[in-house]
């Protein structure tokens, strides 16, 4: 590999120096590592949640399910609502089609890198844009749901008996304990502000494709590399959507 | 910082594949010294920092100890530099106590021997020892840097505010530093601290992850991960541990920022201020202390992994002998950092944890008692029958041995969950802390410093000053820590104000006073060591090539090296970094670089049979080797 080795290189595997083991360039590394980390704030953040929520009293199934403090909520109660279809028990709709989205601009991502490895720019710059596409149509469903989370519906079942306050903020909720929704805003805010900073880099990406800098460069890695970071994010949604929205 | 890098080439290669930018460019003062991409550069500018922060960590610790030692005495003299922190009375206002312990200790953990220690050292050995143009990314490497410097920044404006720096202790505990109502420091200052902190998290993640890339991607040419000097595995496993445990610190950080400021209740509830109830409920300040451990363990073996490395290296090279278990002193480490991770509970043995969790780990904190042993009977195997030579850096590493053999056998008293509870939070554990992290690593910081110096400035330092200094500081910590023991045992709690109306404790004021003075005594004696940096930054006699005759890589570059370190091609290395007085070679060392085929005479029979495959590999051949 070394392009400027003598007659005696000592190098017997490509661990041995002077390459780069299995190929992998310093720039992917990088991004490994640095997914490794974030994946460590998750997970604290995550067990945080799961800790306080298993301090809480669950609901216990017993009679109709309504909104009380004295109990965590069963979050398909809570998250129900569709935009046009206000009024309707629709329980986990809306938050499976943002899912569905995500995981969809992650398969895009994936056709993007694959139009970089064959060094075509027209089919990355599609991928891209549908990529691209799918974080903003994220953002904005995530932008609906927390408005909606927080003025509360005044429709149906979402009102909560016995207290005049709506919705929820990080200091009171009609949804349940407290914590509920801090944890809500915290983990998705913190999960949607690493979306956000996605969709500007796959932004990035797609400007310097659409101005051949890849093409001079003579590689698409760039692509993958924050295509490892789009997948990563959308990795973490499962997680949050699996411990927040389903169990 | 450095003036005396002189560019002596003008022809560099690329490395390898590598497509990133290491060409030699002579850039203005801005580029070459502030914003500078190089690591030496950047390496100096982590070191002058650290010095700065160790003089303001010492200096505060100066302070409480006046207190400390001489409860009654006036201190109105300091007037000029405290102003109202110091009351009518010509005391020490109590508050401002606790923000000096505070600051002290996260002055000391984080500025000093994370970004002083891993900073300079990863940043200027690491490309040097595996044979680097520079780091993989230099202008993260910069950043890195940067965003140490922004957290500095915020961290020394904090201490001169009106309402006082951070003062809920360097592990800043909900719901002390989570109330503004709690004391006075827990508003701006702590603030500042907790965005202080986010900043420097974000530096040492750059750092590590950039760390971590080189040594897997740039080593030269024959430079296995098993020829590797021990130094470079040290900072290695140190950037590893940094990048799984900062990532925790930050997520509990964040929390704490909602709590503190936007009305959030994940470290809080039931709390009564004044006989008034807060709104807070439902959260836990264990979580917490969980949290912050989960970095806060790891971190000590950030402080700590350096400073054993670059003390392997240095004792090696002083005792003129190979490292005795090469292969076991990286096992150790390696064992070092997987059990840093899973003990950090030990520090909550007293907060209402099942007893049963708390002898799990127990149990687990007493295993690393047994690499670290290793580690000890490594070092003193290799000075056994060597050639020693004491030079300052060889002094230094040797206190190191001393300090974390007194400090870590008193670990085995505290990691005991029974014992704990007559020793926690006495000044039982701050002598064990100090000794076995804080000195052992600061040691292995000046260690690095006189060591490298030749290296870093292209000049000499003076060594009687360093063996004065080694000398004064080596009596002096003993000093100052080894009384806290008795203290500590005696139930003496840290963090308190002044002990000296309780009956029980007045005993002390004598063993006290000693301590004190031997704290003034030591912070002085830093000043020949500063004294010492900079006039010979500027004065020193000028640095041979090799000046310890070594074998790592860093001393086959120009005494000044430039960017891109060797003037050159990158030399390759055929050994492993400490064939030390090998029996009938023809000086005491032999470097990395000399190949086998050149010294048939001290060749072991192995080590013949590799020279045919020294000379069989011509480019891009990787020949598997099938004799095994």
């Amino acid at each position: 590999m070394a392009s400027t080795s003598v007659a005696t290189a000592p190098g017997r595997s490509e661990w041995d120096g002077g390459s780069s083991p299995m190929g992998a360039s310093y720039g992917k590394l990088m991004m490994w590592f640095f997914l490794l980390s974030d994946a460590f704030t998750f997970s604290a953040l995550l067990i945080t949640y799961g800790l306080v929520r298993s301090a809480h009293k669950a609901f216990d199934y017993t009679g109709e399910f309504v909104f009380s403090q004295n109990y965590w909520p069963v979050p398909e109660k809570v998250y129900e609502a569709v935009p046009f279809l206000e009024g309707y028990a629709l329980p986990l709709v809306f938050v499976g089609i943002m899912t569905f989205i995500l995981i969809m601009s992650s398969v895009t991502m994936v056709l993007a890198v694959e139009a970089g490895h064959r060094m075509d720019r027209k089919a990355v710059e599609k991928w891209m844009l549908w990529t691209i596409l799918g974080g903003v149509a994220f953002l904005s469903c995530q932008a609906w749901e927390w408005a909606h989370f927080i003025h509360g519906s005044h429709h149906g079942s979402a009102v909560a008996e016995g207290t005049t306050f709506f919705g929820a903020n990080l200091v009171q909720n009609q949804y349940g304990p407290p914590a509920f929704a801090d944890f809500f805003f915290f983990i998705t805010g913190f999960h949607g502000f690493h979306v956000f900073s996605g969709v500007c880099l796959n932004f990035l990406i797609y400007y310097n494709t659409v101005m051949g800098v890849y093409d001079r460069r003579g590689h698409y890695e760039m692509v993958e590399k924050v295509g490892l970071y789009w997948h990563f994010v959308d990795l973490v949604w499962v997680f949050v959507f699996t411990f927040f929205y389903l169990v | 910082m450095a003036t005396t890098d002189i560019h002596i080439h003008s022809d560099v290669h690329h490395h390898g594949d590598h497509d990133h930018e290491h060409e030699h460019h002579e850039g203005n003062f801005w580029t070459t010294y502030i914003f500078s991409q190089d690591h030496k550069v950047i390496a100096k500018q982590f070191l002058i920092t650290g010095i700065f922060w160790a003089l303001i960590g010492g200096v505060l610790s100066v302070i409480f100890r006046l207190q400390l030692g001489f409860p009654e005495s006036n201190i109105s003299w300091l007037k000029p530099l405290l102003g109202g922190w110091i009351t009518a009375d010509g005391k020490l206002d109590p508050q401002f106590y606790l923000a000096l312990v505070t600051m002290h200790g996260t002055i000391m953990v984080f500025f000093v021997l994370t970004a002083g220690l891993s900073g300079t050292f990863s940043n200027f050995l690491i490309p040097l020892q595996i044979g680097a143009r520079d780091m993989a990314s230099g202008f993260l490497n910069m950043l890195s840097y940067w965003f140490f410097f922004i957290s500095s920044v915020l961290m020394f404006i904090s201490l001169f505010i009106s309402t006082g720096p951070a003062s809920g202790g360097w592990t800043v505990y909900p719901p002390l530093s989570a109330l503004e109502q709690a004391i006075s420091g827990s508003g701006l200052g702590m603030t500042l601290w907790l965005v202080a902190m986010a900043f420097f998290i974000a530096s040492s993640l750059l750092g590590s992850i950039n760390y971590i890339s080189t040594v897997i991607n740039m080593r030269t040419r024959g430079m296995s991960f098993t020829k590797l000097p021990l130094t470079i595995w040290a900072f290695f496993f140190t950037a590893i541990i940094g990048v799984l445990s900062f990532p925790v610190l930050f997520a509990a950080a964040l929390l704490l920022i909602f709590d503190r400021s936007f009305g959030t209740s994940f470290f809080l509830s039931d709390i009564y201020i004044n006989g008034e109830p807060l709104a807070h409920e439902g959260g836990s300040p264990i979580l917490f202390q969980h949290l912050f451990w989960f970095l806060g363990h790891p971190e000590v073996y950030i402080v700590l992994l350096p400073a054993l490395g670059i003390s392997s290296e240095i004792i090696a090279t002083n005792s003129r002998k190979p490292i005795f278990g090469y292969k076991a002193m990286i096992g150790s480490m390696l064992f070092i950092a997987i059990l840093s991770f899973i003990v950090w509970a030990h520090h909550m043995f007293v907060t209402g944890m099942n007893p049963f969790l708390g002898s799990i780990f127990m149990l687990l904190t007493l295993i690393i008692a047994v690499p670290s042993a290793v580690k000890i009977f490594n070092y003193v195997t290799t000075l056994w029958k060597g050639n020693i030579r004491f030079t300052p850096a060889m002094l230094f590493s040797i206190g190191l041995v001393s300090f974390f053999l007194t400090g870590g056998i008193t670990g085995i008293f505290l990691g005991n969950s029974a014992i704990d509870i007559q020793l926690h939070d006495t000044y039982f554990v701050v002598a064990h802390f100090h000794l076995v992290m804080g000195s052992a690593s600061f040691f292995g910081m000046l260690a690095g410093i006189y060591h490298w110096f030749p290296k870093m400035f292209g000049r000499m330092m003076n060594e009687g000053l360093g063996q004065l200094h080694f000398w004064l500081t080596f009596i002096g910590v003993y000093l100052v820590f080894f009384p806290m023991h008795y203290i500590g045992i005696a139930g003496f709690p840290r963090r308190y104000y002044s002990w000296t109306n309780f009956d029980t404790f007045s005993g002390f004021t004598d063993l006290n006073m000693l301590v004190s003075s031997a704290a003034i005594a030591t912070l002085a004696a830093q000043f020949i060591f500063l004294f010492n940096f900079f006039y010979s930054m500027f004065r020193g006699r000028l640095a041979p090539i090799n000046p310890w005759n070594a074998t790592t890589l860093e001393w086959t570059t120009p005494r000044n090296p430039g960017h891109g370190n060797w003037p050159g091609e990158i030399p390759a290395v055929y050994r492993w970094p400490y064939d030390y007085s090998k029996p009938g070679a023809k000086e005491d060392f032999i470097p990395q670089t000399v190949p086998y085929s050149e010294t048939p005479e001290s060749n072991l029979p192995h080590e013949t049979k590799l020279i045919k495959l020294e000379s069989s590999n011509g480019d891009n051949a990787i020949i598997v080797e099938g004799s095994h």
